[in-house]
């Protein structure tokens, strides 16, 4: 949907505008949603549900990210985890578009897709070393093609095209998939990379996780466009606008637009319209630049609750079988987080190692001066 | 130390009009660090404003707001995440003036907080002040001190030509000093004494200056007199005040936080050394980060980041020799 411009949110504008302004981003933002199951509950595309297992499947992965998420605060409040960056409330964005790919594709997350690595299969005992800030949250799997968490914002994109390119280049069906925060959509790599993968025609799909922050400033401070899917056009791909929140609704789409790339058809880029309920960080304070009457209703549209009811109602599970998978993520987090506790702390050479594949003469040196000092 | 710098956007703001300040996150939440608080409330919208999320884009329109003719003072939120934008400022912030042979100037500054020591996750400690030191054409100010830092902003943004400001993370919060209160500038391109001594000589700038003068404070309790040059601006940089002191201790210890391959305290031991070298009575010893990313683990960051021991283990070797 579009809107006149002169119903955009602009500098100057009296109270009753940009109240008014308010309304039209909101409708906006609303407007053209794909969606498969509603916040209601309701089905609204019977047609595209995926079998039971898939949503059960799905249904796990949501816990295990979202336990991840929770004991995360816990362990970071006793010390036991550094700064993180939560995602909770962001589980069916990350895992519905993770989830669509195989161990053979790759996955470029942000600092915030913990949620989607761990789906794909990045081991939890791994992931915790990172934010633990231990190099063995940095040795990325052999059997997956995920890269560590990217902390400069738009980077990743470029690369996932070269990514996807050189599997193209190679023979494979295999598919690179990116993630970008709708912030990050501001930043020239974002654009660069949809004109590449357009013009290079590269197996990629592009996910825009707009969670209505980057920090501080609001998705309508960031930009004038409100449906941010169709920037796919001005590049000439397909652009795709799903509920963020329900993870059938992102399995689908991202399933189809692998499915495309796998077969030759070329980029998509996919937005997950959600919000970002949690800080931006375990260290922040989100009072300083939002209020709790503009989360609060976020909150209601938690994408594990939504499948959750949506599994009791239909009796793919029961309270039994829920309280049991429950269990059981809880239990494999436990003994990934023990197994994480035997890492030992780095040693101080270990800054200096993996600089080259063959230290130069001058890492040498200064791996013997750094050894002395610390020793001295 | 930030509150200073706060300070000094304000003063700036209120007297002149062409100011403007702007980057991710300055308005109102006040900048991460709280550099830009308030100042959003007091002075509007429109002279403090939150961009988009795009560092080339922040720079290349401070650009052309310089250009025709406001006073853009941009924030990049940590100096590591300065790259995007290195295009704009590589190819364009410092070479306006001479391009158009002084038909354009560009009176911008760019504020960026750097280093480490303070455990930030990865990418967000680069010290990358060596890169714009290398860009003919634009400034380079590095304060250690509230008062300095106060002073060398107000004389930054009254500065003609493009001026990065490099603010230590590690110093906002944990220097303190009383400040002046009025238009008081520090001049761009003077060195500062932080102790006098015949013996040694330390060069430094930005959050090492505190590092530095830990340690001459040990060797001054072993009877070594340590003269700690705070250079406070490594372009214009003060060479006299580095040779003077030369060529009473001719003896000289460099040291950043910086990785060591090409980083400014080589052009500071070169210049001394060009200069100086008939004075010398010892090798030029720098102490430096390692030619690593800065690294993120908490448990042995402080290995990469010079410390005291280091430095007056440093200052004892010149001595020794
Ligand atoms: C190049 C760069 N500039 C600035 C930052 C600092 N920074 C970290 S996260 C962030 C906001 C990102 O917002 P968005 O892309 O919407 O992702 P979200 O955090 O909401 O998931 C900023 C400005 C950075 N990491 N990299």
């Amino acid at each position: 949907m579009t809107l006149s411009s002169d119903s955009l949110p602009q500098a100057g504008l009296s109270a009753e505008g940009a109240a008014a302004s308010e309304a039209a981003y909101d409708a906006g933002q609303a407007a053209g949603l794909f969606q498969i199951l509603a916040p209601d509950g309701e089905v609204v595309r019977p047609d595209l549900m995926p079998d039971a297992d898939t949503q059960l499947r799905l249904y796990h992965q949501m816990r295990r990210a979202r336990h991840f998420d929770e004991r995360g605060w816990v362990l970071y409040r006793q010390g036991r985890l550094g700064v993180f960056p939560p995602f909770g409330g962001m589980e069916a964005s990350q895992v519905g578009t993770a989830a669509a790919l195989t161990a053979d594709d790759w996955l470029f997350p942000t600092y915030r897709d913990t949620g989607a690595a761990l789906t794909l299969g990045l081991p939890i005992a791994r992931t915790l070393a990172y934010w633990r800030t231990s190099p063995h949250g940095w040795a990325m799997p052999e059997n997956l093609k995920v890269l560590p968490f990217y902390i400069p914002i738009a980077t990743q994109y470029p690369q996932a095209v070269g990514a996807a390119l050189a599997e193209k280049r190679k023979g494979t069906r295999n598919v690179a998939l990116a993630y970008i925060g709708d912030g990050g959509s501001s930043e020239g790599d974002f654009h660069e990379a949809l004109n590449f993968a357009g013009a290079l025609d590269a197996p990629c799909v592009f996910i825009l996780q707009n969670n209505g922050w980057a920090i501080s400033v609001p998705t309508r401070s960031q930009t004038r466009a409100v449906d941010l899917s169709r920037r796919a056009a001005g590049y000439g791909l397909p652009g795709v606008r799903v509920d963020g929140n329900d993870v059938l609704a992102t399995w689908h789409v991202t399933a189809q637009a692998v499915e495309r790339a796998r077969n030759g058809g070329g980029p998509t880029l996919i937005e997950t319209v959600t919000y970002r309920v949690k800080p931006h960080t375990v260290a922040d304070d989100p009072s300083r630049y939002r209020t709790e009457e503009e989360s609060a209703p976020w909150r209601e549209k938690d994408p594990v609750t939504r499948l959750r009811a949506h599994l009791l109602r239909t009796g793919v599970l029961n309270e039994e079988s829920d309280a049991a998978l429950l269990a059981e993520v809880a239990a494999e987090f436990e003994a990934a987080l023990q197994e994480a506790d035997t890492y030992p702390d780095p040693t101080p050479a270990e800054i200096l190692d993996h600089v080259f594949a063959e230290p130069t003469p001058q890492l040498r040196r200064q791996r013997e001066e750094l050894l002395a000092e610390v020793e001295a | 130390m930030v509150a200073a710098i706060n300070d000094a956007l304000d003063m700036a703001l209120a007297r002149d009009p062409d100011v403007h300040i702007f980057g991710e996150d300055v308005g109102v939440m006040g900048g991460v660090f709280r550099a830009t608080d308030g100042l959003q409330a007091k002075y509007g919208v429109d002279r403090v404003f939150d961009t988009p999320l795009a560092e080339a884009g922040i720079v290349g329109m401070g650009i052309g707001m310089g250009l025709a003719g406001l006073k853009p003072v941009a924030e990049i939120q940590f100096a590591g995440f300065l790259y995007p934008a290195l295009d704009q400022i590589l190819s364009h912030l410092g070479r306006f003036r001479h391009r158009t042979r002084s038909r354009y100037h560009l009176p911008m500054v760019i504020r960026a907080p750097y280093g480490g020591g303070v455990h930030t996750p990865e990418q967000h400690a680069d010290s990358p002040e060596a890169i714009l030191a290398h860009t003919p054409g634009v400034k380079v100010v590095i304060p250690s001190t509230p008062a300095d830092a106060r002073g060398l902003l107000l004389s930054a943004i009254a500065d003609p030509d493009p001026v990065f400001f490099f603010e230590a993370i590690k110093l906002y919060r944990s220097v303190k000093e009383e400040v002046p209160t009025d238009y008081v500038t520090v001049p761009l391109g003077k060195a500062r004494h932080v102790t006098r001594g015949d013996d040694v000589t330390v060069v430094c700038y930005g959050g090492m200056v505190e590092v530095a003068t830990r340690a001459a404070e040990a060797a001054g309790a072993a009877g070594i007199g340590v003269e700690v040059i705070d250079l406070r601006t490594l372009v214009p940089m003060d060479t006299d005040t580095v040779l003077e002191s030369v060529e009473k201790t001719g003896r000289v210890v460099v040291v950043t936080e910086a990785p060591r391959t090409g980083g400014f305290h080589s052009e500071i031991s070169a210049t001394i050394a060009e200069e100086a070298i008939e004075f010398l009575r010892a090798p030029i010893v720098r102490v430096t980060g390692y030619d690593a990313p800065y690294p993120p683990f908490t448990a042995i960051e402080d290995v990469y980041r010079p410390s005291a021991v280091r430095v007056a283990r440093a200052i004892r070797k010149v001595m020794a020799y």
